[in-house]
C-alpha cells in the first residue's frame, strides 16, 4: 500500500496534545493512511481523530529535542502537539503533509471509508432530477427535461439531465452552448408556483468586443417570458467587470438584443479576493489581543461582512423581482458556477418554504451546488490557513452558509434545520469521509464512480438519530417569503463557526439544551393529555351505552 | 393641531399633530389604520429645523430611547409654532411638569403606596446577612447631616466610630466616604464605595486611614483591601492639583491600590453621540458601521466596564478582598462597577426583583445624579451622559453570554431604559434621596417597580430556571480577553427600525410554549381526576351521567400567523445602475421615520406593534390555544408604501 512509504514514524509515546478549553493530555499518537489519532489510554480522556484531509497547514518548531506541530486545520481548528524527539517530530510532520495534500482523489478516504451504520436510505439517489421535475411539473408544461447532455458533451459541468422551455429543442440547446461560457446555456433553476416567473442561470454570453449574437440565445431565454412581459438578468458583476470581460471573449446582453429584458449588474466578489477575506477574518478572530479597536477593524479590514451583505442583496433583489414584479430573472456572472449559485440558491431560501426544510435544503445543494457544477474539489482545497496562493480556492460554499445562517437567524422559527446542520455541511465541503462533495461537477464524479465507490454523505445524515441533532426544535411551518434585512446592523458575524474554537460555548449548548427541554416537555404533555382525553371520551360513550338500552 | 406630512424613507403618512401637555402625538389620516406615534416631551433629546422645501418644512426629532422622527409640516410658520413650543415642553424647568406629577394609572393611594415599598432596601441588607459581628447600620447620615448625596440607611464597618466617618467624610470629595456597597456572605469580603480623597499631593487623613483599616479589619480573612480607582490614571492625577486625588499607597497600610481607566462622562456622550450617528446612516456599507462603531470607542468602553466589574468579583470571590471603589465624585463609574460586579457575584440580582432591587441601591440610593444624567429638567447639557445606559447594557452583554442565568428578558432591559427618560414614574427623579423626600415623591407620583412587577410575565426569561447550574454563584467569565464578546446591541438602539430585528422572537416563542405547558399541566391534573372518578362510578356499576368533556383545543402553535408577513426592504440600496428606480425614490432617502404604536400608555414597547413592516415578528406572540392558520398567502396584499419603490418602470 503506498501509504506505507508516506508513514515515516507510524507511532510515537509520550505525545502532548492541547487544544482550545481541553486540558492538555499525553498520549500515544499513531498515523494511518487517513488519519492522526492520539490515544491516551486513561478511560475518560478524548481520543483525536483527525482527517489528513482536514488539515489546511501545519507549523513545526522545536526547543531542544522537544518538537512542537502546529495543526491548523480547514475548519479552523488549531491544535499543537508536543513530540519528544526531533527525529520523530520531523518525521510525522513530513508525513502529515505529505498525507494532507494527496494528489490523487482516489486515494482520499472516501474511497476507504466503510460505514458503520446500515444505510436505509442511499442518498446517492435521493434527489434525482426527475423527481425534483415532478415538483412542479404539475404546475406548469411549459418546462421538460432535456437529456442533451448525457454524455457531457454540450457542457462539462452540467449534469446529464436539465430543464429547460418546452419549446426549445435539443439542437437549439447545442447551439445556445456554443454561445455561453463553458457550454453553460440558460436552464430553469426554480419556478415560482405562486405566478409561474422562474429563475434560470447560466455562463455569460461570449459576445465579445465584437457584440456577437446569437439567435438561439434569444429565442430560449425569450420563450420563458409570458406575453408582453418583461424580464430581469441579474449580472453579478459590476458593469466595468462585465465589460472588461468581452476583451477575454465574454460579455453581456445587449439591450439591442434583448429588448424585453432589462440588466442589472451587480458586484459580488470572485475567487482570491474572497480567500483572501476568510484569511484576514479568520486571523483576526485567533488574535487575542486586548485591544477592542483592533478587533473592530480587523473584522472591518477582512471585508467578510461585506461580501455577505452583498450576495444576500443580490439574493433579496432576485427574490423581488420574482415575487414582488411578478417578473422572471436569468442570472449570470462570467462562468455561472460561483455567484450566480449563490444568488440563485438564497434566492429560493428566501421563496420557498420547501428549502428550508432538511429534505429541501438537502435537494437544493443537490441541485443548485452539486448538479449545477460548482468546483468543491477546487474551491475547497484549502481553507484559511493556506499559504500557497492558489488561483482556484474560495470559500464561496461558504458565504452560501452563512447567508443562511444570517436569515435562519432573522427568521429563527422559520427553517427545519439548526446551525449544526449547517457547521456540519461546511465540514464536509472540506474534510469528509463522504464522497458527496469530491470532484467538481457531475462529469467528474461519474468517472470517479463515487456512486459505487463511496457513500453519500445524505445516507448518513437522513437516519433519524442523525438527523435529531440537526433538526430545529422551534420549527414551524412558514409558507411566506421571508425577506431578511440586510442592514449592516442586522448582519452579525457568525460565531458558531469563526469563534468556534476561540471560545467556550458551554452557556450557550446549556442554553439550546434548556430549549429544547421546554419543547419537549410540552410535546410529552400534549401527548399524555390526548390519551387521557381519549380514555375519558371511551369511557364516555361507554357509559352512555349502558345507560341507553 | 395641524395637519402634518410625516415621511420616511420607507412610508410617508399624512396626518395630524397634536400637541398635549405631555405628549407629541401623530395620528395618520389613513381611514383604516388611524395609526397613531406618541412621544413623551421628556424622551425628546433633540429638535432640528431643517432647510425648507418644496413640500414643507422639515422638523427632526430624536428622542432618548432612540427614536427619530421627521415631520414635514406645510406651513413654515406653523413648523416655526411647533418647533418652539417643543423646545419649550422638551425642557421643563420645575419637577412639577413632569410627566409622573400628572401621570394617574387609576390606582388607588393603597395601591400606590404599596407600589413604593416593593422593593425595600432594609431588606436586601438583610438578605445580605446584615447587620452582623462586622457591619453595622449606621445613623451618622441622619437628616443627611454628614453627605446630603447619600441616603440615610448606610452600613459602615462595626470598629468605624462616628468620629471616624466623619473625619474621613471631610476628606472625600463631597464627603462621600467609604461605605459599604455589597457584603459577600461567604467569605465576609465586601465591595465598598467613596469618592476620590482630599490627598493633593500630600495631605493625608487619620481618620481617612482609619477608615480603610476598619473596612479590611471587617474581612478577617485577609490583611490587605484593595482600592481600585476606576478612573485613567492620567485624569487621577490631574485632580491631585485640584487638591482631590487617590490614596497613596504609603499612607495607607495593608491596601494595594489599582487603577481601571474607564473614561469620564464626557467622553461617554461624545462617544454614544458618535455611535448613534452611525445608526443612523441611512444605507450604510458594512465598512460605514464598522468603522463608525470602532471610531466611537462604545464598545471598548463597555468593555472598560465589564473588564473593572470583572477584576473586583474575583477579588471578592475568589481572593476573598475587600474592594473600595471610588472614581471622582463615586456616583457614575462607581455605580456602574459596583453593580456589574454585584450581578457577576450574586444570582439574587440576576431576578428580577433582584435587578430592582440592584438599581435602587446602587443607583438611586446612592445618589445617581439622575436629573442631571438624563436631562429630567433643563440644565447644563455638558453634565449630561449615558452612564446608566452603558450598565444596562453591560447586563445584555452578560445575558448573551450566558442565556439562562437571568430571570429577565432583553424587554426588561429596554422598558428600564425607556423609563428612566420618560419621567414616567418617579423612581429616577432628582439628583438624590434627599431631593425625593422633600419633593414627597412617594406621596405624589407612582413607582416603576410595581408597574413592572404587575406586567412581570411579559418581562421573563424563558431559559431561566431557578435550579440551573447557571444561574448559581458566580457567574465567571473567560479569562482570555476576548474582544469578541461585546457586540453591538441592535435591539436597543435600533429598536425602532423594527426591520432591522428579528422577525421571530425566540423569547416569546418559548414563552407561549411554556404558558401552554402549564395550562396542559392543570389540563392533565384535571382530566386525571376526572377519569379515576369515572373508573370508581363505572366500579360501583352506577350510572352517573359525566359531564361532556370540555372542548379544550391545543392545536399547536404558530410563530406564523401567516396573515401578515413581512414585506421586502429596499436591497436596490443606492445603486446608481439599477434601470429602473423611481423618481419618487428621491425624497424617500431624504427623511427617516420610525413608528411606534402603542405608547399611550406607560409600555414604551412596541412588542405588540402591527406595523406591516414588522413582518412576522408581530405572529411570534402565539396564542397557546390559537390554531387559526390564515391561509397561507404571503404579504402580497399589503402593497404598501414601505414597500422598496422598486421596478416600478
Amino acid at each position: 500500500m503506498e501509504f506505507a512509504e508516506l508513514i515515516k514514524t507510524p507511532r510515537v509515546d509520550n505525545v502532548v496534545l492541547h487544544r482550545p478549553f481541553y486540558p492538555a493530555v499525553e498520549g500515544t499518537l499513531c498515523l494511518t493512511g487517513h488519519h492522526l489519532i492520539l490515544s491516551s489510554r486513561q478511560d475518560n480522556t478524548e481520543e483525536l481523530w483527525l482527517l489528513h484531509s482536514n488539515i489546511d497547514a501545519i507549523d513545526k518548531r522545536f526547543v531542544g529535542s522537544l518538537g512542537t506541530i502546529i495543526i491548523k486545520c480547514k475548519d479552523f481548528r488549531i491544535i499543537q502537539l508536543d513530540i519528544p524527539g526531533m527525529e520523530e517530530c520531523l518525521n510525522i510532520a513530513s508525513s502529515i503533509e505529505a498525507l494532507s495534500t494527496l494528489d490523487s482523489i482516489t486515494l482520499m478516504y472516501p474511497f476507504f471509508y466503510r460505514p458503520m451504520f446500515e444505510v436505509i436510505e442511499d442518498g446517492w439517489h435521493s434527489f434525482l432530477p426527475e423527481q425534483e421535475f415532478e415538483l412542479y411539473s404539475s404546475a406548469t408544461s411549459e418546462w421538460r427535461l432535456s437529456y442533451v447532455n448525457t454524455e457531457f458533451a454540450v457542457c462539462p459541468s452540467y449534469p446529464p439531465i436539465v430543464t429547460v422551455p418546452k419549446s426549445i429543442d435539443d439542437e437549439a440547446l447545442r447551439k445556445v452552448a456554443t454561445f455561453r461560457h463553458g457550454g453553460r446555456f440558460p436552464v430553469l433553476s426554480y419556478y415560482h408556483k405562486k405566478n409561474g416567473m422562474v429563475i434560470m442561470r447560466s455562463g455569460q454570453p461570449l459576445t465579445g468586443t465584437n457584440g456577437r449574437r446569437c439567435k438561439e440565445d434569444e429565442k430560449l431565454i425569450n420563450a420563458t417570458l409570458r406575453a408582453g412581459k418583461r424580464g430581469y438578468i441579474i449580472d453579478t458583476r459590476s458593469l466595468n467587470v462585465a465589460q472588461q470581460a468581452r476583451a477575454k471573449g465574454g460579455g453581456f446582453e445587449q439591450e439591442a438584443h434583448y429588448p424585453q429584458w432589462r440588466r442589472i449588474h451587480k458586484s459580488i466578489e470572485r475567487y482570491h479576493t474572497l480567500q483572501e477575506s476568510l484569511i484576514k477574518l479568520v486571523e483576526a478572530c485567533n488574535d487575542q489581543t486586548h485591544n477592542m479597536d483592533r478587533w473592530l477593524s480587523k473584522l472591518e479590514a477582512s471585508n467578510w461582512l461585506t461580501h455577505i451583505k452583498e450576495i444576500l442583496t443580490a439574493a433579496c433583489l432576485a427574490a423581488q423581482c420574482i415575487d414582488r414584479e411578478g417578473a422572471s430573472i436569468l442570472i449570470h456572472g462570467t462562468e455561472g458556477t460561483d455567484s450566480t449559485l449563490q444568488v440563485t440558491s438564497l434566492a429560493q431560501i428566501i421563496l420557498e418554504p420547501r428549502s428550508r426544510t432538511i429534505r429541501g435544503f438537502e435537494a437544493l445543494i443537490e441541485r443548485e451546488w452539486l448538479q449545477a457544477g460548482h468546483p468543491f474539489q477546487q474551491r475547497c482545497a484549502q481553507s484559511a490557513y493556506c499559504n500557497t496562493k492558489q488561483k482556484w480556492e474560495a470559500p464561496v460554499f461558504l458565504l452560501f452558509l452563512d447567508c443562511v445562517w444570517q436569515i435562519l437567524r432573522q427568521f429563527p422559527c422559520s427553517f427545519e434545520f439548526n446551525e449544526n446542520f449547517l457547521i456540519m455541511l461546511f465540514e464536509h465541503a472540506y474534510a469528509s469521509q463522504f464522497g458527496t462533495f469530491l470532484g467538481n461537477n457531475e462529469s467528474e464524479r461519474c468517472k470517479l464512480k463515487l456512486q459505487q465507490k463511496t457513500m453519500s454523505l445524505w445516507s448518513w445524515v437522513n437516519q433519524p438519530g442523525e438527523l435529531s441533532k440537526f433538526t430545529n426544535p422551534l420549527f414551524e411551518a412558514n409558507n411566506l417569503v421571508i425577506w431578511p434585512s440586510v442592514a449592516p446592523q442586522s448582519l452579525p458575524l457568525w460565531e458558531g463557526i469563526f469563534l468556534r474554537w476561540n471560545r467556550s460555548s458551554k452557556y450557550l449548548d446549556e442554553a439550546y439544551e434548556e430549549m429544547v427541554n421546554i419543547i419537549e416537555y410540552n410535546k410529552e404533555l400534549q401527548a399524555k393529555v390526548n390519551i387521557l382525553r381519549r380514555q375519558l371520551a371511551e369511557l364516555e360513550t361507554e357509559d352512555g351505552m349502558q345507560e341507553s338500552p | 393641531l395641524e395637519h402634518i406630512h410625516r415621511v420616511s424613507p420607507k412610508k410617508a403618512a399624512l396626518g395630524t399633530l397634536y400637541l398635549t401637555a405631555t405628549h407629541v402625538i401623530f395620528v395618520e389620516n389613513s381611514p383604516d389604520t388611524r395609526k397613531e406615534t406618541w412621544i413623551l416631551h421628556s424622551q425628546i433629546s433633540t429638535i432640528e429645523k431643517q432647510a425648507t422645501t418644496a413640500t414643507g418644512c422639515p422638523l427632526l426629532i430624536r428622542c432618548k430611547n432612540f427614536q427619530i422622527i421627521q415631520l414635514i409640516i406645510p406651513q413654515e410658520r406653523d413648523c416655526h409654532d411647533v418647533y418652539i413650543s417643543l423646545i419649550r415642553l422638551a425642557r421643563p424647568v420645575k419637577y412639577e411638569e413632569l410627566y409622573c406629577f400628572s401621570f394617574n394609572p387609576m390606582l388607588d393611594k393603597e395601591e400606590r403606596e404599596q407600589g413604593w415599598v416593593l422593593i425595600d432596601l432594609s431588606e436586601e441588607y438583610k438578605r445580605m446577612g446584615l447587620p452582623n459581628h462586622y457591619w453595622q447600620l449606621s445613623d451618622v447620615n441622619r437628616d443627611y447631616r454628614v453627605c446630603d448625596s447619600y441616603p440615610t440607611e448606610l452600613y459602615v464597618p462595626r470598629s468605624a466610630t462616628a468620629h471616624i466617618i466623619v473625619g474621613s467624610s471631610k476628606f472625600r470629595s463631597r464627603r462621600r466616604f467609604p461605605v459599604l456597597s455589597y457584603y459577600y456572605k461567604d467569605n465576609h469580603a465586601s465591595i465598598c464605595r467613596s469618592s476620590q480623597p482630599l490627598s493633593g499631593f500630600s495631605a493625608r487623613c487619620l481618620e481617612d486611614e482609619q477608615m480603610l483599616q476598619a473596612i479590611r479589619k471587617a474581612n478577617p480573612g485577609s490583611d490587605f483591601v484593595y482600592v481600585v480607582d476606576t478612573r485613567p490614571k492620567l485624569n487621577a492625577m490631574a485632580n491631585r492639583a485640584a487638591g482631590k486625588g487617590y490614596e497613596n499607597e504609603d499612607n495607607y497600610s495593608n491596601i494595594k491600590f489599582q487603577f481601571i481607566g474607564i473614561e469620564n462622562i464626557h467622553v461617554m456622550r461624545n462617544s454614544l453621540q458618535k455611535m448613534l450617528e452611525v445608526c443612523e446612516l441611512k444605507s450604510p456599507s458594512m465598512s460605514d458601521f464598522l468603522w463608525g462603531l470602532e471610531n466611537s470607542g462604545w464598545l471598548r468602553h463597555i468593555k472598560a466596564i465589564m473588564d473593572a466589574g470583572i477584576f473586583i468579583a474575583k477579588a471578592v470571590s475568589e481572593e476573598g478582598v475587600s474592594v473600595l471603589v471610588h472614581c471622582s465624585d463615586g456616583w457614575d463609574r462607581t455605580a456602574q462597577v459596583c453593580s456589574v460586579a454585584s450581578l457577576l457575584l450574586d444570582p439574587h440580582y440576576r431576578t428580577l426583583k433582584g435587578f430592582m432591587v440592584l438599581i435602587e441601591k446602587d443607583w438611586i440610593s446612592f445618589g445617581h445624579k439622575f436629573n442631571h444624567r438624563y436631562g429630567n429638567l433643563d440644565g447644563d447639557p455638558k453634565e449630561i451622559s449615558p452612564v446608566i445606559d452603558q450598565f444596562i447594557e453591560c447586563v445584555w452583554q452578560l445575558m448573551e453570554q450566558f442565556p439562562c442565568a437571568f430571570e429577565f428578558n432583553e424587554r426588561f432591559l429596554i422598558h428600564i431604559q425607556h423609563h428612566i427618560y420618560s419621567c414616567q414614574f418617579g423612581n429616577f427623579l432628582c439628583n438624590s434621596q434627599k431631593e425625593r423626600r422633600e419633593l414627597k415623591i412617594q406621596e405624589r407620583t407612582y413607582s416603576l417597580w410595581a408597574h413592572l412587577w404587575k406586567n412581570r410575565a411579559d418581562y421573563l426569561n424563558p431559559l431561566f430556571r431557578a435550579d440551573h447550574s447557571q444561574t448559581q454563584g458566580t457567574l465567571h467569565l473567560p479569562t482570555a480577553p476576548c474582544n469578541f464578546m461585546y457586540k453591538f446591541w441592535s435591539g436597543m438602539y435600533n429598536r425602532f427600525e423594527k426591520g432591522m430585528q428579528p422577525r421571530q422572537s425566540v423569547t416569546d416563542y418559548l414563552m407561549a410554549v411554556k404558558e401552554e405547558t402549564q395550562q396542559l399541566e392543570e389540563e392533565l391534573e384535571a382530566l386525571e381526576e376526572r377519569l379515576e372518578k369515572i373508573q370508581k362510578v363505572q366500579l360501583n356499576c352506577t350510572k352517573v351521567k359525566s359531564k361532556q368533556s370540555e372542548p379544550s383545543k391545543h392545536s399547536g402553535f404558530s410563530t406564523s400567523d401567516n396573515s401578515i408577513a413581512n414585506t421586502p426592504q429596499d436591497y436596490s440600496g443606492n445603486m446608481k445602475s439599477f434601470p429602473s428606480r423611481s423618481p419618487s425614490q428621491g425624497d424617500e432617502d431624504s427623511a427617516l421615520i420610525l413608528t411606534q404604536d402603542n405608547l399611550k400608555s406607560s409600555d414604551p414597547d412596541l412588542s405588540a406593534n402591527s406595523d406591516q413592516e414588522s413582518g412576522v415578528e408581530d405572529l411570534s406572540c402565539r396564542s397557546p390555544s390559537g390554531g387559526e392558520h390564515a391561509p397561507s398567502e404571503d404579504s402580497g396584499k399589503d402593497r404598501d408604501s414601505d414597500e422598496a419603490v422598486f421596478l416600478t418602470a
